[in-house]
């Protein structure tokens, strides 16, 4: 469980930072997308995963981290979600923008000069 | 001043009054610009008031949702972000009012009208507010994104070419500088089970070992994510094209923006990463990146072809200079460096209000080279007298007090282990700054002359005057009034940051007002009242 985890955060963020590099703003955006997802599931995984305990009231067992997993980094999952949701769209339409007007979907506007 | 409330209140005011300008837009009404310029004078209005109360020393926490501290969010007031305010207030007011002379006009200076420039513009004062009154990591990271947020709409007004490439750098850069410090917050999180920036201050000390490289990882990580935000070395490439391209008064609130970076960074290695063994962690790097930075900035200064752009490199400048001061940490360099702050901010401002000025007067260039301008467009004289001052200030020539806080800076670091590279850097970095503005100047104001024959056919378009620069050259002679407020004003102002630096080393009242605040006795008990419900059922 905690390896798939691991190992899956590790690839998004790697596939995240290389089209991230790529300068072309569709990749950019499709770079970023998927370097939140990694950032969303490592703020999960820092609650610490357990598998098959509820978040805050459980039936009749005593309310402490023992039984019951953290609900506070689901919060603040939620939040980053919503954020880096919002921002995507924005960056988006700021991209079709630029690319409208410049005729390139390089980031600096015009292909780089060789 | 108002029940404690007060601590509040520069977020929610900007926060309703962005909301209310939305809909009086919507309505198409006369009033937005009024009810905009009312909501910011009645922001400067609170900051004052605030930094009154925040100057008799006692740190004053406010409760969220009256939550208690760890659990919910806290706010704190305390020398440093009081005084943060009120800078804050004091450039929006300048820029809001420079904003308005140039909707009056037309062409490409015409910032806001349509766009939902006053809406944005408050918006960005919430999430800057927001960023420096709160006591949260998380809450200043949902901050950070609010002013973000806003500074991406006001950055692409009146979208130019130059300004969305600009835009989309700025956008992809501070995007990546998120996701960053999410990955630091989250792991701040894992180890301390905490994100109060008190409570962490309190636990990070008491980590196991195990723990304590990715303390350390997470501290450093938040440290680049606030170094971006600052424009320190390595990472302050996006600000001269991103600076350079926004319009004149957006710039202008911008200079507050690098500000905040310098804020965080400040705050979180006073406080939360203030104590063993994480203090100290970043005491070799800063400082000497800071003087890095000071030296490309003068090279980027020197090497500058358009007046914007060696505008920009001052801002870079101003930053090396206080992530100097900040860098070295000890009371003394802290409390020049936040004195240096109160200045650099406003003559940024000014500078970027001045340079659009000047521009206009030249036929809407800004390239330094000489130009022949037919005769003297109005108000040339005055626009020389401003370009004047704001150089003294920026190369912190005496009179002006940008000289005070140099000295004092190198004064305090002179006890320190950077004392020769400190005083070397920082005096070259000086006389470089002057050498180019005093370039600039002879190129702008003398080289090509006035009044040279032959030159009629620029006479036209060199004399744009908008028939409403008056609140423009108002809004200078403000930022430039306030410069001069700062240097009469040297002594209580020293004071007050001086006190501002032994507050922010001393952590322990500040500790003890955010944790030990207690949650107020509700006027309406709603849980009070779902509990009996519940009971009887």
């Amino acid at each position: 469980m905690l390896l798939v985890l691991a190992l899956g955060i590790g690839t998004l963020a790697g596939c995240g930072v290389w089209l991230l590099l790529r300068a072309r703003t569709f990749d950019a955006v499709l770079g970023l997308t998927l370097l939140s997802y990694a950032v969303n599931l490592f703020i999960f995984a820092m609650g610490r995963v357990r598998v098959g305990a509820v978040p805050i009231v459980g039936d009749a067992k005593v309310h402490t981290l023992a039984n019951t997993t953290d609900p506070l980094p689901q919060a603040l999952v939620l939040t980053a979600i919503v954020i880096s949701f919002a921002m995507t769209a924005l960056l988006l339409a700021i991209a079709l923008r630029a690319r409208a007007e410049t005729g390139s979907d390089h980031v600096d506007g015009s292909e780089a000069r060789h | 001043m108002f029940g404690g409330h007060e601590i509040v209140a520069p977020i929610v005011l900007p926060l309703v009054a962005g909301a209310l300008i939305l809909l009086l837009e919507q309505a198409r009404s006369r009033w937005v610009a009024a009810f905009s310029l009312g909501a910011t004078l009645a922001l400067l209005g609170l900051a004052i008031g605030l930094v009154r109360q925040a100057d008799d020393g006692v740190v004053q926490a406010y409760l969220l949702g009256n939550w208690q501290a760890p659990w919910g969010i806290a706010l704190a007031l305390d020398r440093l972000a009081a005084l943060m305010l009120l800078l804050t207030a004091a450039v929006a007011l300048g820029a809001l009012v420079y904003a308005l002379g140039a909707e009056g006009g037309h062409g490409a200076a015409a910032p806001s009208g349509r766009s939902h420039f006053h809406s944005l513009f408050q918006f960005q004062l919430m999430g800057l507010n927001g960023a420096f009154l709160t006591a949260d990591l998380f809450n200043l990271f949902v901050f950070f994104e609010v002013l973000l947020a806003a500074s991406y709409g006001l950055l692409l007004h009146g979208a130019t070419r130059a300004r969305l490439s600009a835009s989309v750098h700025y956008v992809v850069f501070n995007l990546t500088g998120s996701a960053l410090f999410l990955i630091a917050v989250s792991l701040l999180y894992g180890v301390a089970g905490t994100l109060n920036m008190a409570d962490l201050a309190q636990k990070l000390p008491l980590l196991a070992p195990e723990n304590r490289r990715l303390a350390e990882a997470a501290a450093l990580m938040l440290l680049v994510v606030f170094a971006v935000k600052a424009a320190l070395l390595p990472l302050y490439f996006w600000l001269p094209d991103t600076y350079a391209a926004a319009s004149a008064p957006v710039a202008a609130l911008f200079a507050i923006m690098t500000k905040v970076g310098v804020y965080a960074i400040a705050r979180s290695t006073t406080l939360t990463f203030g104590a063993p063994p994480l203090a100290g962690l970043a005491t070799p790097a800063l400082p000497v990146l800071a003087l890095a930075t000071l030296v490309l900035a003068a090279f980027g200064a020197l090497a500058a072809t358009r007046l914007r752009g060696l505008v920009a490199y001052l801002v870079v400048a101003s930053a090396g200079t206080l992530l100097l001061a900040i860098g070295i940490g000890s009371a003394g360099t802290l409390g020049a460096g936040l004195f240096y702050l109160v200045n650099s901010t406003l003559v940024a401002a000014a500078w970027f209000l001045i340079a659009e000025r000047i521009a206009l007067a030249r036929g809407g260039s800004d390239l330094l080279e000489p130009r022949a301008l037919g005769h003297a467009p109005a108000g040339w004289a005055a626009l020389g007298v401003a370009f004047f001052v704001a150089a003294v200030a920026v190369a912190g020539v005496p009179p002006l007090a940008g000289f005070f806080g140099k000295a004092l800076l190198l004064q305090a670091a002179g006890q320190t282990p950077f004392a020769v590279w400190a005083v070397a850097l920082v005096l070259g970095s000086s006389l470089a700054m002057m050498v180019a503005l005093a370039r600039a100047g002879s190129t702008l104001f003398w080289k090509g002359g006035v009044g040279g024959a032959g030159s009629a056919a620029s006479v036209a378009r060199a004399v744009p005057t908008a028939p409403s620069a008056a609140p423009q050259h108002m809004a200078i002679v403000a930022l430039l009034a306030a410069l001069l407020a700062t240097t009469v004003a040297a002594g209580p102002l020293a004071r007050y940051t001086a006190d501002t630096a032994a507050q922010l080393l001393a952590r322990e009242p500040y500790l003890r007002a955010v944790l030990d605040a207690q949650a107020v006795a509700p006027m309406f008990d709603v849980r009070k009242e779902m509990r009996e419900r519940g009971e009887a059922q």
